[in-house]
């Protein structure tokens, strides 16, 4: 089908990561075997490695630090909705695949539903509602006023996927609108409406009316 | 008595323009709620613990590890030791716990010995089906065999369309809270007033008990009027628990395995025709799966919409197989029913030396709406190009890229549905509807909204619209298309009803007769006489501390004149095929739809557009893939149960049929018409590209390839 988003690169981490546990040991992975190293992992255990059992973190999310708390395997995404009350992003296919949970992270698009809330610790996180509360962001009334949503489940994740693609291509055209927007997909078929909202979206922007 | 007829096409301020749907900010901004967002306070988690076998026995089932885990409050065993399951993913036990992540742990605790049984899971062999084989009897009209024996040109085939499933977006599920003798239901449904009574019944309580809500739906498509044995059993869950309020929806893989799907359909078909082109006869054997339950198609709904032709013969087979039960979807049977008879029409007309276009309209006698028909295959015909794109069937021009056009048609009825709607005027000049109605994203806020407007004279956001909960007036499910002819004509009658209260009590002020008053532009006045007038909310004054709050409701025995049924619609699609790939790529689809009154040609536009987009994905890749050896369903997921993106679509031209004639019918239903006649379309345009037919359905890269070789599907 259309073009996926990027996979997420793993984020250095400041809790216990292989690489960490290298530089410390300040040996590098040419000399010692993997046995050696699984041994000596065992026998000293970082003090600050995250879990198990749930663990509070704090989130930078649209701007503001917020606290939660997660087990490690908890998605952004079940973090965001059942322990948040943030539901703008949804729940869908729950495996990267369908964009309805799509935020920006690091200046980045992103599934919420393959990002562990751990790992999103101290990453810049954008959800619809940074976008949507006082003045929205362009790109919302445009799906509006393009009918580019019916149910609307799909709609705030291909709304976030059109502000991030719009960061990074501010003069879009119709085939690249097409293109760039692959990675979303919705069952009442709003697709129509969506091209002529993000194209809408670009031209208000381009118009400085939104900073 | 009012006169609640529709205002004149021309007079119209409100209904009928392009508005954008009020509720389009709030969905595009995230701040919409649905059920699946809401927590109740103090809500815990349930989930289900599935079957992995299609066809099995549960010989036991220990529970005792998963109740010892930290946060869990409930566990419930739906399928005890004895049990026999049918099918793949059904239900066995349910788990309540304080997070979704400790009941899943719980569900993995769960310790079930199963005895796997034989299954039947495909049905696209029937010769495999054996006793699971269910035919109906034979059904004839006219002499079919002496048609066949007389016809010029006889035409025989198999045609296929699989299993698809509904994949709402928002799973299938509620939250429920289950405190002393009230329940309080949060379901994802399309059947807001009755819900909750199929809940009370699977409770074996009062259906008084139930209080149901829902602002939002996330997709139902024909899924959601049931409350299920998932949201049963999350009732009892929250019992259990203290009366805690329980969140239980499907994930992924059950929402497409155990919440609906649509029913396949496999057809040998014999057509026959006049050398002139005159279809003379049709003999079809079409079989199908609906899930264990086994059924789920009207067959005889063929030959589709030429449902005239002098010869018919029709027999029809069942076949029960071990997977999920079907459930409407989307214009129940027409899709399928509709792709049958277009293709084989379409091979007919290719036997014949004959244009299908031609085909199709000079048998239009043989339909219900033969002018409708015709005109509108015409008008399909010209937006599509097909003079200009038309060539006899395969596109001799050089290189491995194909194209060409093709034609469906279909067929609806979208009569309103019974519903009631209290309207009440304030004596601030506030107005209010009620109607326990929901709105899928079709607009139905919207148009109420709009009709309200139209009726009272007022501006839109002068009104508000009450809907999505069962205290509120009770008003029908949204299913078979029926919802905006019923909920536009009970709005109407209320509020026409509720303005005769408000012209009796200003009449006195104004010294005229009630009947000789009229609302506009925000006034009420002495007909025709624009001096003689008071503000809207100077005459509400008038009602001093009393409401005016009355009802009307849609009779399906007698609507007015305000809605009818009764639609058709053709579609075509220009399609390139990339005959080295077997790659399909849709160029352009056009949809001429009638659908009586519209209130709003922006909207309507928009279910045509959705139609058109889900014939889209099921022309091109929806299948659900069953896998005989194991009986299990291989993609029960989003990432190989394949829907269209946003580049796969080509481009969409809708053109709604408004004629004066049309609209003097009154409103009719669209969302599902609107999905019929894509499917055919598309197939029709692939074979006129590729010179052969692909019999079975999705056009997949796969079977376009083998039929080109010449392969029979696998």
């Amino acid at each position: 089908m259309s073009s996926r988003k990027e996979p997420e690169l793993q984020p250095k981490k400041k809790g216990f990561s292989r690489r960490g546990f290298l530089q410390g040991a300040g040996v590098t992975s040419g000399v010692l075997g993997t046995g050696l190293l699984e041994q000596e992992a065992e026998a000293a255990p970082p003090a600050n490695l995250t879990g198990p059992g749930e663990v509070p973190i704090t989130l930078t999310l649209n701007g503001k630090p917020t606290k939660v708390t997660v087990e490690p395997r908890t998605t952004l995404l079940d973090a965001l909705r059942d322990r948040l009350e943030m539901t703008g992003a949804k729940r869908v296919c729950d495996r990267g695949t369908c964009g309805a949970c799509t935020v920006i992270m690091s200046g980045k698009v992103v599934y919420a539903c393959t990002v562990l809330a751990i790992d999103a610790v101290g990453k810049p996180i954008q959800t619809i509602e940074g976008i949507s509360n006082g003045k929205p962001h362009p790109v919302v009334p445009a799906f509006a006023n393009n009918d580019g949503l019916q149910c609307g489940y799909c709609t705030p994740g291909f709304v976030m996927a059109a502000k991030g693609f719009l960061d990074k291509n501010p003069n879009p055209t119709y085939d690249q609108v097409k293109a760039g927007l692959g990675g979303n997909l919705c069952r009442c078929g709003t697709y129509v409406g969506v091209r002529q909202a993000v194209l809408e979206a670009a031209k208000e922007l381009k118009g400085g009316r939104n900073a | 008595m009012p006169n609640y007829n529709w205002p004149p096409m021309e007079s119209r301020r409100v209904m009928g323009k392009r508005i954008s749907r009020v509720d389009g900010i709030q969905k595009a901004s995230g701040k919409a709620k649905y059920n699946s967002d809401v927590r109740l306070p103090g809500t815990i988690h349930g989930v289900i613990l599935h079957s992995p076998h299609a066809h099995c026995r549960i010989k036991s089932i220990d529970t005792s590890e998963a109740e010892k885990l930290a946060g869990v409050t409930a566990v419930r065993v739906a399928a005890p030791a004895g049990t026999e399951i049918q099918w793949t993913n059904a239900e066995i036990a349910f788990v309540a716990a304080r997070t979704e992540e400790i009941a899943r742990d719980a569900v993995r605790k769960i310790k079930v010995e199963y005895e796997v049984l034989p299954h039947l899971v495909r049905e696209d062999n029937l010769a495999k089906a054996g006793n699971r084989a269910k035919p109906a009897g034979e059904q004839v009209t006219g002499d079919p065999d002496a048609a066949f024996k007389q016809a010029d040109v006889v035409h025989e085939a198999e045609y296929g369309i699989p299993v698809i499933t509904h994949c709402c977006l928002e799973p299938h599920g509620s939250s429920v809270a289950w405190s002393g003798d009230k329940i309080e239901f949060r379901p994802s449904t399309q059947n807001v007033s009755a819900v909750g009574n199929d809940l009370a019944k699977g409770l074996e309580l009062p259906a008084t008990q139930v209080h149901t809500h829902m602002d939002n739906i996330g997709g139902g498509f024909g899924a959601k009027f049931q409350a299920d044995k998932w949201g049963v059993e999350a009732a009892h869950l929250s019992k259990a628990s203290g009366g805690k309020p329980v969140k239980l929806f499907l994930d992924r893989a059950a929402e497409l395995t155990i919440a609906g799907v649509r029913p396949s359909v496999y057809a040998k078909v014999k057509v026959a025709a006049k050398k002139d082109g005159t279809f003379t006869a049709w003999d079809s054997l079409s079989w199908m799966t609906g899930g264990y339950a086994g059924g789920g198609l009207n067959a005889d709904l063929l030959p589709y919409v030429y449902r005239n032709v002098a010869n018919r013969r029709i027999n029809h087979t069942a076949v029960s197989t071990n997977n999920g039960a079907s459930r409407a979807w989307r214009a129940p049977n027409h899709p399928q029913v509709a792709y049958v008879t277009c293709a084989a029409m379409d091979d007919l007309a290719a036997k014949l030396g004959m244009d299908p276009l031609q085909f199709f309209i000079k048998n239009a006698n043989l339909t219900a709406r033969p002018e409708v028909y015709t005109a509108q295959l015409k008008k399909a015909a010209e937006m599509i190009k097909w003079s200009e794109r038309y060539h006899a069937r395969g596109d001799k021009t050089a290189g491995h890229i194909k194209k060409g056009v093709g034609l469906g048609v279909g067929m609806w009825g979208g009569a309103g549905h019974a519903s009631q709607c209290r309207t009440n005027i304030h004596p601030d000049g506030a107005v209010e509807l009620e109607l326990g109605s929901q709105d899928l994203g079709t607009g139905t806020r919207t148009i109420l909204l709009q009709v309200a407007a139209e009726s009272l004279g007022l501006p839109m956001n002068a009104v508000t619209v009450k809907i999505g909960d069962n205290a509120l007036p009770v008003s029908g499910a949204s299913g078979g298309s029926t919802t905006v002819g019923g909920v536009s004509s009970s709005a109407r009658i209320s509020t026409l009803n509720a303005l005769e209260k408000l012209f009796e009590a200003v009449a006195p002020s104004l010294g005229a007769p009630a009947d000789q008053l009229e609302a506009v532009d925000g006034k009420i006045q002495v007909k025709g006489n624009p001096a003689k007038s008071l503000t809207w909310k100077a005459a509400c004054q008038k009602l001093g501390v009393r409401t005016i709050s009355e009802m009307g409701a849609n009779d399906q025995r007698n609507p007015r004149g305000l809605n009818t049924g009764g639609v058709g619609g053709a579609h075509a699609a220009y399609v390139s095929v990339d005959v080295e790939t077997g790659v399909v790529k849709i160029e352009e689809i056009v949809a001429v739809n009638d659908c009586g009154l519209v209130i709003n040609p922006k909207l309507a536009e928009s279910q045509v557009y959705g139609g058109v987009i889900m014939s889209v994905c099921a022309a091109l890749m929806e299948e659900r893939v069953c896998d005989e050896a194991t009986g299990r369903i291989l993609n029960a997921d989003m990432e190989f149960y394949k829907l269209a993106g946003i580049a796969d679509i080509g481009e969409i031209k809708v053109h709604m049929d408004i004629t004066p004639e049309h609209d003097a019918r009154g409103v009719v239903g669209l969302g599902e018409p609107a999905c019929i006649p894509t499917i055919a379309a598309i197939a029709n345009a692939c074979t006129n590209a590729i010179g052969v037919r692909v019999p079975t359905l999705p056009l997949t890269a796969r079977n376009v390839l083998n039929a080109l070789s010449g392969r029979r599907m696998a």
